[in-house]
């Protein structure tokens, strides 16, 4: 068991803390939450690709730096601390996983390389209505044409579809809606599907996507059978969300503590009341707590075996539901009125932490996957 | 990152694995399968047992008869001996006065208590809580007056569990009634033999006498029994706190409830199903499971902090607190599963399965758990000023 960072590790650490000092406070994701804009900036995302952040977790043929997940948990962990609003999690850890694990070296060039660099920005679009989490539920066709394949179908809460340059699509190749055979994975111009922008209510945008017979050619699928790599890169996501989210706990905490230790009533600080002391500890152990299961995730993940990949994914994204929501409502509790305006930052904590958890698998979801495992 | 153990940690695990069901005397498994209550002759019985192989003390250094084991191999064999339901062994001596004993006893002393502490040949109690002195524990009253070469002894503790089979006491005692509540407090051995000393055994709500209330009347303490520096006790009473906190998190334990849980909602039939396939009862199984996987995680993280050599971290001050509610939550699940077999209670074996008949009675004690060993509200306003530095 080893557990400390190595020297590489804790200078990605240091280099991303002082990058979102500088570049991100969360100011700036205010004003590109209220801007007419797409919410982020390519710049500040061009800028990620120069230190090589979109690089990290892939292998060194397809140009990326062949890191670990657990390097990945780190940025996403620091992004969070300051809701750094651009698609790390939608362009690399999604569409960027997507196109690693499924694509050919044609695809790589064309697609990811882009992407790594910065310069452009993938989505994933798997999600459709009634499909709830399950993965193999696809309506979504894919019918032979003579150029390659039809795509047919509408795709729900695309993060990044509405800025995306490419977008990879589940579509159904054969079988029956939630057969488990007979999913294929599409790379998808974005300028040819039709996007309908949607907010989020962590502040974001997203994309709900209308596949109206889009025809791409037999060299845009990616890959045979689609749903274990969709598999693989949800869990990956389950598993960015439980790391950023501890950056959201710890931010939340630090935040919290400071305002208790400052704001005064009956003459005393509100921080020395042990109602409100201890509602602080029982946020720390959470916090402490999803540092350990973010961990098992960021590691799990990368594991062989899906079956220890689900467990250790799942475990974490259950502690992030219980866990992670105690410490974004309490958060908000301890602000008092302050914390229900708009104003104080620790709202749009609590936001995004709900995003989170209702991303890549929700608690119920997640419980029944251990049952399954366990 | 690395979360396995090592191949010669996994051994050691099938080492302790398998020492465990050989040496377990096997008049004490059917006891240890259904987790019963173990009499103290059984729980010293299994002491000797782990004193012969060497590993009565896993955290104790090898000078002192201690295994020498590393803080990983600490804990396997701690988790080992847990998951296994043998008896548990008394803490009072092997984790409490010896390890104070050692870090502030004097030669003569450590040369006097530990080898017997070790054998089993003498069990300890502990005398801290008073009537009026519990998680406000300076404000303890038993006098300690100086008379020479020995000390007087007058007044109660309470909760001293297993005081009626302990040949000796540690306690603190108020040594100067004019220095302020912390100072005037001092670390005395008492031999329980000693004339003047009274126990009274209480009847726990698990059914059994765990703790006790002892008088002491007029009780004479040689002043060579004064461990640490005389009004110093209260540092003694802290470092306790301190020691060994990566192995208070009880992950053996509750997996091994957690087991329970799952046999139970196995063997338990509705509508002519097994329980088990319920998804609310499914859900309900797996959420305990997370916690424990977090608790487990957090409790790796503090061992491979120890190993490293660093300053117990936050984690490590989470342990206890979470590990506490963990080891009664798994109860309460098993306690539920079992519908209206939860009535029993101290019935002749057949009445419920094996599995269930000491739910009820463990499930009480275990409200220990968040109340022994400093309350874990007393944990969080520790926690609250040290680590989140919250004002006062």
């Amino acid at each position: 068991m080893q557990f400390d960072l190595s020297d590489d590790q804790r200078l990605l650490v240091d280099t991303v803390t002082s990058f979102v000092k500088k570049e991100s406070p969360v100011e700036r994701f205010r004003r590109l939450r209220d801007e007419d804009s797409i919410g982020w900036s390519r710049e500040v995302m061009k800028k990620m690709g120069d230190l090589g952040w979109l690089a990290i977790p892939f292998r060194e043929e397809l140009g990326g730096l062949g890191g670990s997940f657990v390097d990945v948990a780190l940025i996403l962990e620091q992004l969070g601390a300051a809701l750094v609003p651009e698609p790390y999690l939608a362009s690399i850890v999604l569409g960027g996983m997507a196109l690693a694990h499924a694509g050919n070296a044609e695809q790589h060039g064309r697609y990811l390389a882009p992407a790594i660099e910065g310069s452009k920005t993938l989505a994933l679009a798997y999600a459709e209505e009634d499909g709830r989490y399950d993965l193999a539920r696809v309506s979504t066709r894919a019918e032979k044409s003579a150029k390659g394949y039809r795509l047919s179908g509408k795709k729900r809460w695309v993060l990044n579809g509405h800025a995306a340059d490419a977008i990879v699509v589940a579509a159904r190749v054969g079988g029956e809606v939630a057969d488990r055979e007979g999913i294929g994975l599409f790379v998808v111009d974005r300028d040819a599907v039709k996007i309908d922008v949607v907010r989020t209510m962590d502040g974001h945008r997203a994309a709900m996507v209308t596949l109206d017979g889009v025809e791409v050619g037999a060299d845009q699928r990616l890959g045979d059978e689609g749903l274990p790599v969709l598999e693989r890169v949800v869990d990956g996501g389950a598993a960015a969300a439980c790391a950023e989210g501890l950056g959201l706990m710890n931010a939340s905490l630090r935040i919290t503590r400071d305002y208790i230790s400052q704001r005064e009533q009956f003459g005393l600080k509100i921080g020395s009341f042990q109602a409100l002391q201890h509602r602080a500890v029982d946020m720390f152990v959470e916090t402490e707590l999803a540092r350990g299961t973010t961990i098992l995730a960021a590691v799990r993940v990368e594991d062989p075996d899906p079956r220890e990949r689900q467990r250790g994914v799942s475990i974490a994204k259950v502690h992030l539901a219980s866990g992670g929501r105690f410490v974004a409502q309490q958060s908000v509790q301890l602000h008092g009125g302050i914390g229900i305006t708009d104003e104080a930052d620790i709202g749009l904590y609590f936001k995004r932490m709900h995003v989170l958890n209702a991303l890549f698998g929700d608690e119920d979801h997640h419980l029944a996957r251990v049952a399954a495992t366990g | 990152m690395d979360l396995s153990f090592t191949p010669e940690e996994r051994a050691f695990r099938e080492e302790v694995r398998s020492f465990i069901a050989s040496a377990l005397p096997a008049h004490l498994k059917p006891k240890a399968e259904i987790d019963g209550h173990f009499e103290i002759d059984e729980i010293m019985e299994w002491h000797r047992i782990l004193f012969q192989k060497g590993w009565v003390a896993p955290h104790w250094p090898k000078e002192f008869g201690g295994p020498g084991l590393d803080v990983t191999r600490r804990f396997i064999l701690t988790e080992e001996l847990e998951l296994s339901g043998a008896p548990a062994l008394l803490p009072f001596g092997l984790a409490m006065v010896g390890p104070l004993i050692m870090q502030f006893g004097n030669d003569a002393q450590k040369k006097r208590y530990l080898p017997k502490i070790l054998s089993g040949e003498e069990k300890w109690c502990q005398g801290y809580s008073e009537p009026n002195a519990g998680s406000d524990l300076a404000s303890l009253k038993l006098r300690a007056d100086d008379a020479g070469d020995h000390f007087v002894l007058n007044g109660q503790k309470t909760w001293t569990t297993y005081a009626q089979y302990a040949d000796w006491i540690f306690l603190l005692a108020r040594t100067d009634a004019s220095a302020k509540k912390q100072s005037g407090i001092s670390f005395l051995l008492c031999d329980m033999k000693t004339e003047g000393v009274r126990v009274r055994p209480t009847l726990t709500i698990g059914g059994t006498h765990a703790f006790c209330d002892t008088f002491f009347e007029n009780v004479k303490v040689p002043k060579e029994n004064l461990v640490g520096p005389l009004h110093g006790g209260w540092t003694l009473a802290k470092a306790l706190l301190g020691h060994e906190r990566t192995l208070v998190a009880a992950v053996g334990s509750s997996a091994r409830t957690l087991l329970r849980a799952k046999r139970i909602a196995r063997d338990t039939l509705r509508d002519g199903r097994p329980l088990s396939d319920d998804p609310l009862v499914r859900a309900k199984i797996a959420r305990m499971e997370c916690r424990l996987e977090a608790l487990k995680m957090a409790n790796y993280r503090a061992i491979a902090g120890a190993k490293h050599g660093h300053a117990p971290g936050a984690e490590s001050s989470i342990l206890k607190l979470r590990g506490s509610e963990i080891v009664q939550g798994m109860y309460e699940l098993c306690l539920e599963l079992m519908g209206h077999n939860a009535l029993t209670w101290m019935n002749p074996d057949g009445t419920v399965p094996g599995s269930e008949q000491w739910v009820g009675p463990n499930y009480n004690y275990l409200r220990a758990a968040t109340i022994y060993a400093g309350s874990n509200e007393i944990q969080k306003n520790i926690i609250a000023k040290l680590i989140l530095g919250l004002p006062s």
